[in-house]
């Protein structure tokens, strides 16, 4: 499974992305699972809300981490995210 | 033992809230305990809802409604919504029998995240003779309604030797019903369970070609279902990692406000489990002596103590070594290294002689009056 790069892409509405203030980070949540997220996982999950596509991401956290080669990276976590159903493609 | 090495407490994350032992079914692997009348009192709905902002403030964020059949809870609705209040993620685990639409929509209303339904078996005839309860056109009925409603829906089938045979309709069942996750779970054999192993454990044979009969289904309908198998403990050669460690993860309140380390953690001997009426959950989390006794290593024996695989499995289950080789302390007796390993050997030639036999005995279902035989004095000769 890959992400296609023209398509927008969303968060899961099965699974629920959430700040956990005990444990100073974000997880995500599902039926009877829990995913504790790095700091950047976290940052690229909350960009996906339906209203960006691969390119669109990868230009925002760049800008936000004055960065210019985060695609791989990127691509390869959006790729983890969509095998495990976390996101989805509109 | 206790406390006496370092390790740090992490905080909770799951919180197992076991409102109730009334169950409508009988069905004779329950996971509850045997002689579950004698702890017939139910903490109230305000002792409950202190217990969910307790933990969630420790960092719980899980929360299984679970049972016995939490649905003959009343203050069900109340709970759950005081659960969405405080951000956890709620799950309920049902039986689905007695679940109205009325009652879906008002638990959806309340901010319930998800319903796992159980299903004994494949056919009416042998749904209703486990569950010892006409349930099984309720229960799919009840699994359309979670269905329509939009919840995701968990079908949970537990499996041993009465329906093993059923796999490939099993995952049949579950396609159509539209799940969007199948727990195959093989049964663990603990409170009634173990009871009845001689009766339930299925032979290698059946294990294994119902297991690569749900692995490949896995893969066929790996973009809409997801199939989770519960790995049968008794033909693994290490033990499972229990409760992701002891007093790491895992939190379960039983009904009468009992804060267990884990569900079957009730019948180990000198733990002194603490109940929620008189310590606040950040005391019993990290100060009682039951959630720091296993915690860390130093309680090891060997082979655990050497093993270079201890901090994966953590020595296994404890339960399971007192409940089969009458030591707590000792290894998990799944695991090949355990010297106490015949038992599990022994164990299925058992129950393989109870299936060859001609007059099997009956099985032991999980109901008040079986319980009742099952309270002290009895229960000392009955836990071996």
């Amino acid at each position: 499974m890959s992400i296609d790069p023209n398509l927008l892409i969303k968060f899961s509405p099965m699974h629920r992305l959430q700040w956990e203030e005990a444990q100073q980070k974000y997880v995500i949540l599902y039926p009877e699972g829990l995913v504790e997220l790095n700091e950047s996982s976290a940052e690229i999950l909350q960009l996906c809300d339906g209203s960006r596509n691969l390119n669109q991401i990868v230009a925002e956290l760049e800008e936000i981490f004055s960065a210019s080669d985060l695609k791989d990276d990127i691509n390869n976590f959006l790729e983890v995210a969509l095998k495990n159903g976390w996101i989805e493609q509109l | 033992m206790a406390g006496s090495n370092n390790f740090n407490i992490t905080p909770p994350r799951w919180l197992l809230a076991e409102l109730t032992y009334k169950c409508p079914l009988q069905c004779p692997y329950c996971s509850n305990p045997l002689d579950y009348t004698k702890h017939s009192t139910e903490i109230s709905t305000e002792d409950w809802k202190r217990v969910l902002s307790e933990a969630r403030k420790m960092g719980a964020v899980q929360l299984g409604f679970s049972g016995g059949e939490p649905l003959t809870r009343p203050d069900l609705v109340e709970l759950v919504l005081h659960a969405q209040q405080l951000g956890y993620y709620s799950n309920l685990i049902t039986s689905g029998y007695g679940l109205t639409e009325e009652k879906i929509a008002q638990l959806k209303h309340a901010g319930l995240d998800h319903i796992q339904i159980s299903i004994q078996a494949s056919t009416q005839e042998l749904n209703d003779y486990l569950a010892g309860t006409k349930s099984y056109e309720t229960k799919k009925q009840v699994a359309h309604l979670v269905k329509n409603l939009g919840y995701p829906m968990v079908l949970c089938v537990v499996i041993h030797r009465e329906n093993i045979h059923q796999m490939p309709q099993i995952l049949e069942m579950a396609e159509e019903l539209g799940a969007d996750y199948l727990e195959l779970a093989n049964t663990q054999y603990y409170g009634w369970a173990h009871a009845n192993r001689d009766l339930l454990l299925p032979t290698k044979e059946q294990f294994d070609e119902a297991e690569s009969i749900a692995q490949a289904y896995k893969e066929k309908v790996k973009d809409k279902m997801k199939i989770y198998y519960v790995i049968p403990d008794y033909y693994e050669d290490r033990p499972k990692a229990c409760m992701n460690g002891w007093g790491t993860t895992f939190l379960t309140i039983a009904p009468d406000g009992i804060a267990l380390p884990c569900h079957s953690a009730r019948d180990l001997p000198g733990l002194d489990c603490p109940s929620v009426n008189k310590y606040s959950i950040e005391e019993i989390w990290k100060e009682s002596k039951a959630f720091n006794f296993f915690r860390g290593d130093d309680w090891m024996k060997e082979p655990c103590r050497s093993c270079d695989e201890k901090e994966k499995d953590f020595g296994g289950c404890h339960c399971q070594a007192y409940m089969l080789t009458g030591d707590m302390y000792n290894a998990d007796p799944v695991c090949s290294k355990s010297p106490e390993h015949h038992v599990i050997q022994e164990a299925l030639d058992s129950a393989k002689a109870s299936a060859l036999s001609e007059n099997e005995k009956p099985l032991i279902f999980r109901n008040s009056k079986n319980s009742k035989l099952y309270v002290k004095p009895e229960k000392d000769n009955l836990n071996g």
